[in-house]
Order: C-alpha cells, then sequence, then structure tokens
C-alpha cells in the first residue's frame, strides 16, 4: 500500500507542478477536484431540469422528444443536452482522480474512514445515475444498456420473472418499466446529493466551489465541447436487431462489454470483491491510533480559537462545567479527531515562556505535547554551535525531507505543522536559541492535516490568530513548503539563510566599525 | 505581460486536452457486440410445467374430515414437473436443458433465458418442449425456416394461450 501511495504521491505532484505554470495556485485544477466534482453535479442537475421539461417519458415517444431537443432545439436543449452528458463524464473524471489522490495523500484511513466509505457509496450511485441516464434515450445505445444491465441483474435470480424478457421483441417493453427508470435516473441523483452532504461531514469548511476563474474556464470548455461535438443519439431502439456498431461512454459503460461475455462467477464475484475491497481500503492495513487531543480546563479560558481551527470538527463547545467565570469550553470527540494538534497550536496558553512553571496548554496531544515540544527545541538548541544556528520545525508527514541535523542546524518535529504555536518561534528567537528559525510543512495546498499550512500561513503573516509576536522580523523567520522537491529547497533555502545571516554579520561588524571610527574623529 | 499571456495559452490547452478526452471516450471507440455477418437467437420463456401427480379423488372419509368451509372433491400436489426445452438450427442441437420450476415448493413456473448467436442466412429452427411427466415425446415442437439478416434478433417464447412457441 506505502509503493502504491508512493507512486500515486510522485504522479500527482508532477501533474500538479506542470499544471501550476499555468494556473494561479488556487486554480489548480487538482487541488479543486472535490469541488469540481461539485461543479459538475450542478451543471447535470440544471441541465437536466431543463431536458426534463421536453422529455417524453413513455417509451413510445421518449426517443421522439430527444431527437427534437437535439435538432430542433440544438441552440438550447440540444446544448443542454451535450452539458448534460459531458458534464457527467467530467464528474467521473474528477471523482476518480480525486479518489486516488486522497488514497495518494493518505487522506483516507484512521478517522477519515468516514469520508472514503461514503465516497465509495457515491461511485455506486454515480454509476446508477449515468447508466440509467443513458437508458432514457430510448436509441440503439439504450437498448444495448437496457439489455446487458437487466441480463446481468437477473444472473442474481432475484426478480421472480427475468426482467431482460421486457426487452424481449419489440412488443414487449413495457411502459411501466420505462417510467420506473424516469423515476430512478431522477431519485438516485437526489439521493446522491444527501450523500455528498454526508461525505463531508467530518470536514470542517470543506472546498465545495472551485474559485470562480477555474469554474469559468471549465465551464466554457464543456459549453464549447457541446457545441463543437454535440452529444446525438444513436438511432431508434429496434429490438428485433442487435445493434450494429455502438458509440459507447467509456466513462459510465467500460465493464459491459465484459458483464455481457464474462461467467456470473466472474461478474458479480468481482464485483462483490471489488465492493468489499473498496470499502476495506481504510483498514488495509489500519493506522495506528495517536492519541486525541485532550482538553485541560485549568487551563482554558473559552476562546473557541482551537474550536476555529480544529480542520474535523473534532471540536464542541459547551456550557462550561467547572464554575470558571467564563462561557464555554471545549469537548473533543476522539472518534473524530485525527490527532493533528492544530488546536494545541493555536491556543494561547500554548506559552513556552513559562519557565519554571509546567507547560500545560488549554487544549493538547498527550503523546505529543507542548511540554514535549518545548523539551525537545531546548534539546536541539544544545547541540547548535556557531553564530549562524538555524532551527527547522518541520511536520512529521514532511519528516524524511526535512530532517537536517549538523553542528549548525536542527530540526525539532511537530505532528502538523499547524501544531507549532507562534509563541514557540518567538521564544527560540528571544532565548538565543537560534539565528533564525524555518518553518517547514507539506505542499501549500496538499496539508496532510488539511489547513495546517494555511493556518500557519495565517499566523505568521498576522492575520490569523494567534499572531506571531512583531518583535520577530521577517528575515528571522523562514518559511518553506515541500513537496517533490522540498529536500533540494530546503538546502537551498540553508544555503541562503547562512549566506544571509554572513552578510548581516558583516554588515553589522562594518556598522561598528563606522560608528567607532566616527566616535574616535569625534574624539580627535 | 509575455508570461500571462503564456498563462492563458498554456490554460486553453489543459481544457482543450480535457475537453478532447471527454469527447471523444463519450462515444468512441466504437463496439460491436455481434460481427456484421452474424444473428441473434434469444430463448425466453417462463412456463408452469404440469403438476407432478394427477389429481386425485378425495375419498368421502377424508371429506368428511375436512372443516366446513375448505371442503373440495379434489387435491392436488402443488409441486410441477421440470420443463425440458430444446433448440435446434438447421438440425444442430445448440440447447437442450431441463429447466427445474421456480420457487421453495417447486409450484412456479421454469424459466429460460439464453441467447445463441449464428451466421446471417437461412437457417431451420426448430424448438421443443415437453411439459409433461415421464419420458415419452416432446409436448410441443414447431420448426420454421428462417432467413436471418444481418444483426436481426429473433426471438422465440412459449405460450400455451398461443399454442405453444411462437417467433418475434
Ligand atoms: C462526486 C463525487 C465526490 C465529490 C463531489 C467529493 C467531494 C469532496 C470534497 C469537497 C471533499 C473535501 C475536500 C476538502 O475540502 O479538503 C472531499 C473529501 C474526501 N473525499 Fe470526496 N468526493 C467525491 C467522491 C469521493 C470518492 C469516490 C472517494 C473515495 C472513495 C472520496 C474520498 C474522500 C476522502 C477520503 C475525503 C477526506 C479528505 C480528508 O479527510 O482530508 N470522495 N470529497
Ligand atoms: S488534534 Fe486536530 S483533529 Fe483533534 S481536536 Fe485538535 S485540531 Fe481537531
Ligand atoms: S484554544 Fe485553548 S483556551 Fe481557547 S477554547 Fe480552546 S482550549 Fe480553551
Amino acid at each position: 500500500m506505502t509503493a502504491v501511495r508512493s507512486i500515486l504521491c510522485f504522479f500527482f505532484d508532477v501533474l500538479e507542478s506542470s499544471l501550476a505554470r499555468f494556473f494561479p495556485a488556487q486554480w489548480n485544477p487538482l487541488l479543486n477536484l472535490g469541488a469540481l466534482g461539485f461543479f459538475f453535479y450542478w451543471i447535470i442537475a440544471v441541465s437536466g431540469v431543463y431536458l426534463f421539461i421536453f422529455f417524453d417519458t413513455g417509451v413510445q415517444d421518449a426517443y421522439a422528444s430527444v431527437e427534437y431537443m437535439t435538432n430542433d432545439q440544438w441552440y438550447a436543449a440540444g446544448v443542454m443536452r451535450s452539458l448534460h452528458r459531458y458534464a457527467s463524464d467530467g464528474l467521473v473524471v474528477v471523482m476518480f482522480l480525486h479518489l486516488l489522490r486522497q488514497f495518494g495523500l493518505d487522506h483516507y484511513r484512521g478517522v477519515r474512514w468516514f469520508s472514503w466509505v461514503t465516497g465509495v457509496v457515491i461511485i455506486g450511485m454515480v454509476y446508477v445515475s449515468g447508466i440509467t441516464g443513458y437508458w432514457l434515450v430510448w436509441d440503439r445505445l439504450a437498448q444495448y444498456v437496457a439489455i446487458v444491465s437487466t441480463e446481468w441483474l437477473d444472473r442474481l435470480s432475484l426478480f421472480g420473472e427475468p426482467i431482460a424478457r421486457n426487452f424481449l421483441h419489440p412488443g414487449a417493453i413495457e411502459d411501466r418499466f420505462f417510467t420506473l427508470m424516469v423515476f430512478i435516473h431522477i431519485a438516485v441523483p437526489l439521493i446522491l446529493l444527501i450523500f455528498l452532504w454526508i461525505h463531508l461531514q467530518r470536514v470542517t469548511r470543506p472546498r465545495i466551489n472551485p474559485p470562480r476563474g477555474l469554474a469559468a474556464g471549465v465551464f466554457a470548455s464543456m459549453l464549447v465541447l457541446s457545441l463543437v461535438h454535440p452529444a446525438v443519439s444513436q438511432g431508434p431502439a429496434n429490438l428485433a436487431q442487435v445493434p450494429e456498431s455502438l458509440g459507447l461512454d467509456w466513462f459510465y459503460l467500460p465493464l459491459f462489454p465484459l458483464l455481457e461475455r464474462m461467467p456470473t462467477a466472474v461478474t458479480w464475484g468481482g464485483a462483490a470483491i471489488l465492493t468489499l475491497l473498496f470499502v476495506a481500503i481504510p483498514w488495509l492495513p489500519p493506522m495506528c491510533r495517536l492519541q486525541p487531543a485532550t482538553v485541560d480546563l485549568d487551563n482554558c479560558n473559552g476562546c473557541i480559537r482551537c474550536f476555529n481551527d480544529c480542520p474535523y470538527d473534532a471540536i464542541t463547545m459547551v456550557e462550561r462545567t467547572d464554575g470558571l467565570p467564563f462561557e464555554r469550553q471545549p469537548i473533543v470527540d476522539p472518534s473524530l479527531c485525527t490527532s493533528c494538534g492544530i488546536c494545541a497550536g493555536s491556543c494561547p496558553t500554548s506559552m513556552p515562556f513559562r519557565v519554571g512553571s509546567k507547560l500545560s496548554a488549554g487544549i493538547d496531544l498527550p503523546d505529543a505535547s507542548m511540554a514535549e515540544l518545548r523539551t525537545s527545541l531546548h534539546a536541539a538548541a544544545a547541540h547548535l554551535k556557531g553564530d549562524r544556528r538555524v532551527i527547522i520545525f518541520g511536520c512529521e508527514p514532511c519528516l524524511p525531507q526535512l530532517l537536517v541535523t549538523n553542528e549548525t542546524v536542527a530540526t525539532v518535529p511537530v505532528r502538523c505543522i499547524g501544531q507549532l504555536p507562534p509563541a514557540f518561534i518567538d521564544y527560540a528567537l528571544t532565548k538565543g536559541f537560534a539565528d533564525c528559525i524555518v518553518v517547514a510543512g507539506c505542499a501549500e495546498n496538499s496539508c496532510y492535516y488539511r489547513f495546517g499550512v494555511q493556518w500557519t500561513n495565517g499566523r505568521l503573516g498576522r492575520t490569523r490568530d494567534p499572531y506571531l509576536r512583531k518583535r520577530v522580523s521577517d528575515d528571522q523567520v523562514r518559511v518553506i513548503w515541500a513537496g517533490r522537491h522540498g529536500r533540494r529547497n530546503l538546502q537551498h533555502l540553508l544555503l541562503k539563510i547562512d549566506a544571509d545571516l554572513e552578510e548581516q554579520k558583516n554588515r553589522k561588524a562594518r556598522k561598528n566599525d563606522r560608528v567607532v571610527a566616527e566616535r574616535s574623529k569625534s574624539h580627535a | 505581460m509575455l508570461r500571462a499571456a503564456m498563462q492563458w495559452v498554456g490554460q486553453v490547452i489543459v481544457y482543450v486536452i480535457l475537453c478532447a478526452g471527454v469527447g471523444a471516450l463519450a462515444s468512441w471507440p466504437h463496439y460491436q457486440q455481434i460481427e456484421p455477418n452474424q444473428a441473434q437467437i434469444k430463448l425466453s420463456l417462463a412456463h408452469s410445467g404440469q403438476r407432478s401427480k394427477k389429481c386425485r379423488r378425495l375419498t368421502p372419509q377424508e371429506i368428511a374430515k375436512m372443516p366446513a368451509n375448505e371442503r373440495r372433491p379434489n387435491t392436488c400436489a402443488r409441486q410441477r414437473v421440470a420443463v425440458r426445452i430444446q433448440l435446434l438450427v438447421d438440425g444442430n442441437q445448440l440447447y437442450d436443458a431441463v429447466v427445474e420450476p421456480a420457487g421453495l415448493s417447486r409450484d412456479g413456473p421454469a424459466r429460460i433465458y439464453e441467447k445463441f448467436v449464428v451466421s446471417a442466412c437461412n437457417h431451420s429452427v426448430t424448438v421443443r418442449l415437453k411439459d409433461t411427466p415421464g419420458l415419452g415425446d416432446f409436448d410441443y415442437e414447431t420448426t420454421k425456416q428462417v432467413a436471418f439478416a444481418p444483426y436481426q434478433s429473433l426471438a422465440i417464447d412459449f405460450s400455451t394461450d398461443k399454442g405453444g412457441f411462437v417467433f418475434f
């Protein structure tokens, strides 16, 4: 699994950095796959409603009504039909890319199993929606889809009479069955929307809308495709004939030729095994459970920063129970907590300056506490020598790329870069532990714990609580978001810092010399 | 300036690739279910075989034992016999099966749904069915000369109301 993930990660990294050459950072399609899924869903929904106005739900007239839309009203209903089809295909593309990306980034295990498993249900629903959609046109492709899918369902012998008998000959098909398909094609996408909502229940602030520029680009290209290469029917269904050559939609129907030809054991057995495997992936192997965050009410003033920053909706603010004069207190739901420590990073009581007293934050990770972070900072600082010392605060998921230890550089790991309270940077510099601090985390838009990088940027930029204190100057803190070239970039950065510190030292020395010279001149 | 222009061009290229991919795979490459010189026979029926035991007259004593509102002259076993079906094309047997009745108490119809590919030319198609107990001859048999056109799909169903096999 680890090898598969690494390959996928590499693949996405290459693709993402290639796209980054053309797209502004926020518009990168690979960083908006879930949001694009929603965008395609809305295109499908709106065009679907329009099509339904003109669609005749009787099996005899369905084909003619679709032909009318495609030919007579090509400029409106025809375009809507094409948008409906191509957006459905686009949905499949972004859905699978999104799935692979979440898998590659290891965003599917531990408490994140929920998003994965609901995602698997979503795949099924997307396919049922798409397949029944093809059925409604009642052209020769619809005939093929109807026959192969009913024959496949019949192999389970669940229905008394084989349902494929509905398509035995031209006189066999009944309106009732066709109307059922129309109903399924409308009901399943609606249920899908509910499942999409459930899918996002365990992530806070999910990105469900792509940035405008990306949305405009995607919509415009779908529109152009619809005009240049409109979706058309493939001749009226004729059950007295096997369709000649068929233009299959390979996004929705790639398995149909197999369903038709392979024995039941392979098709149904394969479907069952694949589904089970997909559902079980988050536990193959299970993630080792890190200890969830715990609250220490004695150190909590109910400021709700932890609640605002938690990326997984694991914190709720409830009425105070300990009698202290604050309105609220946080509680952590361990089954939702990913143990990222971002809450501790945002807590104003994560204060390393409290010398002597035990460093105890209002909310903290028992197995990677603020007190331990301070201890490792002290230990790292103790080994550094010279006057160009650098301490790297690096996040655990990217540690292999960020770990540097020599006489002048030391790495202090944090669970997620969002676990680092800005006060620690201030502390390390004012205590003289280092001459420069490097804050290093995952690639900017692929934070392992979703918001670590974003919140850290806000804290260091002094736009998000808790702010980095003003007395820390910009050149004392450098930021690096690793990615495929993380190691190389870090090496470059360290060289640059070294040169800058050297330069600073020389400048200071020159200034000193000048002051001394001026003083001695004035004395003279 | 040039850089910005290059970015826009790059984006357009990405969108064109996306559209080309989606547009192409939405209906291409084409797929052929059967060859142009072939045709298909679909043999499907749902037919209840006869009861496996003949109905028997109840004796007056047996009738007397029954609750008054359930009294009737005959008793019939619910089970039905399995149905045997054969399909021959130009004398070659393509299908021969004994199909069990559906249902836990074997009282439902025997159902089949089978497809066969034949060459698209003249064929003599024979279908036979036996739905009575015992080893005797088939109860129904129909032979037809069919000139199969390429891609033709001939459906064969069975209905006692219509006197046996029906070709569509
Ligand atoms: C139409 C289909 C889908 C849509 C529109 C969709 C949308 C989304 C969105 C918007 C997010 C939140 C991302 C964020 O803001 O960080 C998300 C998260 C997630 N999705 Fe999907 N999704 C779809 C299908 C799937 C499928 C098929 C799977 C996998 C089987 C999946 C797995 C996940 C996982 C594991 C997360 C959680 C990521 C995390 O915890 O950081 N999704 N999805
Ligand atoms: S450790 Fe992370 S997931 Fe858990 S409560 Fe804190 S912020 Fe939320
Ligand atoms: S951030 Fe700290 S002080 Fe604020 S509510 Fe959370 S635990 Fe309490």
